[in-house]
């Protein structure tokens, strides 16, 4: 049996063991890693609703927009947060993911189950739609590119030390995410996904808790955005279409939801069977495809439900022995 | 004391400088070109037209260009800038590609300007039709070359030859976005220059189906249609169009009668003219042995997409000779490909001074017949006019052009809309 703190340190372990290995493989090595970091704090705040909440949003991509754009904006039409003015600008993406937030969760969490998928999927596309037909702002179609990362000290331009940094940033939100969901308020959003009517009646305020779990999630996708915007250096529809949404989903049930990291291996196994693995074979479709289908047939509770699932079958397995 | 170890050393020095030299003799340059294209998803079967054309030209030539040795890796963009632009950094920095091709749409090819741009590498843009890449944004990009062509280049001999035929009034229908404003927005400059009026702009969004709410807006007085489709859309509008009972004549953008979607298309858009750089249909022989050799390996007649990007093949085959095989750096590279004349299959391609392809322009009809000794009638798009050496500007003066805005949803004006 591991306890929590076994569990941590197996975490901090992986994140040191990233730290050191990754500079030391090649660029495209680096890149893909930065963008699942980047990409699995998006996931991380899917699973804060899905895995905590109960509820299950398909329109995260948004906060991810949200995020990215500002930055790409700033960047190009003003030249702001290309110095230490960055950490502003990482400010602005999260208090912008959370503004966006605090608007669609009043329309949104209202609903629960399939109509909140609903709800969120069609906001979602509204800021889709903001995206791709604003062109003055956005650049429509053709999206907005971002000609430089920003330089103070460090020179982020450099792949290891952006890498380094959106580690750094990653870690943190992890560290801020996981102190939140085992809080107290953290433990009665757990209340409200298990039975919402029982926690009516012990007199929490389950409206309110759910509204602030969705700012909460939109703050994080904001600040993924943010790191998002400098990855590829490109910031476009395609980050705000439904797939970016339903990628996110998809990991985090992948990985398993309800446990934080059980979206990061989630988002890390899907870039690199998309990314590196479709530089390597050209089916790899296939594999992602069976991967997804083997672990909604044969793993529910996710990737990180294996070692639990292992455990019973050893147990079983000793019971058995005894009875023979 | 240096001189002793000097002496010392050079018998060895020598030694392995001579196998080193005499490897290198051995084995000849390899020239690495990396290639990205949209392989799944949507755009897939475009993608794999992309790269038939340019394995093609690879096969016929044996993989090997002058003496060099062609590598040639392709990378999946998924049709995603952002994945567009990992894959060219992983072409760029794990494989060490001297060259990069490809990008299918706009966007794609605006997210990979700038990398070539950052390191420093040869990008050579086939397909993406961008109109800014090569004319108000070229100073940003100094290593990017265009072997295709830019969205309105075609339209502006086309809007003059829609004058010619005598119509005065046409609505324009055209997919929302980019691409669509670019091949529009030429059309309409040209056929306005020349006396014509736009008189209704539609713009359905890029994947629509169902064009029910749209044809019925069409205003009855317009002497003909201009239609901009992408993708399957080519495929609907005509033939809702044709439901409705139109007898107005439809005149399209090249993609929205291209071969890649031609043979599956009805009866109903024969007759429909469309221009493009580019025909199947181009009674050359190079152009003939071209069709034949490519429907007998893939089994369909070659698509721009096809042709485009064996051409560039052939370019970059013809650049890389006058080097003996050796690649001379991307600043030479472009400076050598643009002084050169090269006899395409589309025709003569020269090259102006803001690296974009000046070509024939071809005015295409859609007609039902039998062509290159092929048992069936089919349609084929048929030159019926070709306007010869056309660049970028067309018939317009290059600083009077650029000091415009770039084609857009709101540019030009739609002055004669009501």
């Amino acid at each position: 049996m591991s306890t929590p703190s076994a569990k941590v340190l197996i975490v901090v372990a992986a994140l040191a063991a990233v730290a050191v290995i990754v500079p030391n493989t090649n660029s495209f090595m680096i890149l893909l890693t930065t963008r699942a970091l980047a990409f699995s704090i998006l996931v991380m705040s899917v699973d804060i609703l899905l895995g905590y909440t109960g509820l299950a949003s398909l329109g995260q991509a948004a906060y991810l927009a949200v995020g990215a754009y500002v930055t790409a904006v700033l960047t190009t039409k003003y030249q702001f947060g290309l110095g230490w003015d960055f950490w502003l600008v990482l400010l602005f993406g999260i208090l912008l993911g959370a503004g966006l937030a605090s608007v669609f969760g009043l329309l949104a969490i209202r609903a629960t189950g399939v109509y909140f998928l609903m709800i969120t999927l069609a906001l979602g596309q509204c800021v889709w739609g903001l995206a791709y037909r604003w062109n003055s702002l956005t650049g429509g179609d053709n999206g907005i590119n971002l000609r430089q990362r920003p330089k103070f000290g460090i020179n982020l331009a450099d792949e290891v030390t952006f890498f380094y940094l959106v580690l750094g940033v990653f870690a943190v939100s992890l560290l801020i995410m996981f102190t939140l969901v085992r809080s107290p308020f953290g433990r009665s959003l757990v209340g409200i996904r298990e039975r919402e009517q029982r926690m009516k009646i012990l007199g929490y305020n389950t409206w309110l808790h759910k509204y602030l779990a969705f700012i909460i999630a939109g703050a994080f996708g904001g600040l993924a955005g943010v790191l998002w915007a400098h990855t590829a250096g490109i910031v476009s529809p395609v980050n705000v279409e439904l797939p970016t949404s339903v990628d996110a989903l998809l990991m985090a049930v992948l990985g398993g939801s309800g446990t934080l990291v059980g979206g990061v291996i989630g988002t890390f196994i899907v870039f690199f069977l998309r990314e590196w693995l479709s530089t390597v074979v050209p089916w790899w479709q296939y594999v992602l495809g069976g991967v997804y289908v083997l672990t909604i047939l044969y793993l529910p509770t996710g990737l990180m439900g294996v070692p639990q699932r292992l455990r019973h079958a050893s147990f079983r397995a000793i019971a058995n022995g005894r009875r023979n | 004391m240096t001189s002793t170890l000097l002496r010392r050393l050079s018998p060895p020095l020598l030694a392995s400088s001579m196998v080193l030299g005499l490897n290198l003799a051995a084995s000849a340059e390899e020239l690495r070109i990396g290639f990205v294209a949209p392989t799944t998803g949507i755009f897939a079967q475009v993608g794999k037209d992309m790269v038939d054309g340019f394995a093609m030209y690879l096969d016929e030539k044996m993989n090997k260009f002058g003496s060099a040795d062609v590598k040639f890796i392709v990378e999946d963009e998924q049709a995603k800038p952002d994945t567009a632009v990992t894959k060219a950094k992983k072409l760029i920095l794990q494989d060490k590609v001297h060259i990069l091709v490809g990008g299918l749409l706009a966007s794609s090819g605006y997210a990979l300007a700038p990398v070539s741009t950052a390191e420093k590498v040869l990008y050579i843009l086939p397909v993406s039709a961008a109109d800014d890449l090569t004319q108000r944004d070229l100073p940003k990009y100094p290593y990017i070359i265009r072997t295709g062509w830019s969205s309105s280049q075609p339209s502006h001999p086309f809007g003059q030859w829609a004058c010619e035929q005598g119509y005065k009034k046409i609505v324009a229908i055209g997919a929302d976005y980019a691409f669509g404003y670019e091949v529009i927005g030429g059309f309409q400059r040209a056929f306005e220059a020349c006396g014509g009026k736009i008189i209704q702009k539609i713009w359905p969004p890029i994947g629509t189906k169902d064009f029910g709410p749209y044809i019925p807006t069409i205003k009855a007085d317009a002497d003909a249609i201009f239609s901009l489709m992408v993708g399957p859309m080519s495929l609907q509008f005509p033939k809702q169009l044709a439901a409705s009972g139109n007898k107005k004549p439809v005149l399209g953008g090249g993609t929205s009668y291209d071969e890649f979607v031609l043979p599956s298309m009805g009866d109903e858009v024969i007759g429909h003219v469309s221009a493009l750089q580019y025909s199947a249909a181009l009674e050359t022989p190079k152009n003939e042995a071209f069709v034949k050799a490519y429907r007998a390996k893939f089994g369909k007649v070659p698509s721009y997409y096809s042709e485009t990007n064996y051409t560039t093949a052939d370019m970059i085959d013809q650049v890389i000779q006058k080097y003996n095989g050796k690649f001379p750096g991307a600043e030479e590279f472009i400076r050598q490909l643009v002084a050169m004349k090269f006899d395409t299959l589309r025709g003569p391609v020269s090259f102006d001074d803001m690296r974009n392809p000046v070509q024939n322009i071809y005015i295409k009809k859609v007609e039902k017949q039998k062509m290159f000794g092929y048992p069936n009638a089919e349609l084929w798009n048929t030159v019926i006019k070709t306007y010869p050496n056309v660049s970028q500007f067309g018939q317009f003066k290059k600083a009077e052009f650029l000091a415009t805005p770039v084609y857009s949803r709101d540019y030009p004006p739609c002055k004669y809309c009501q």
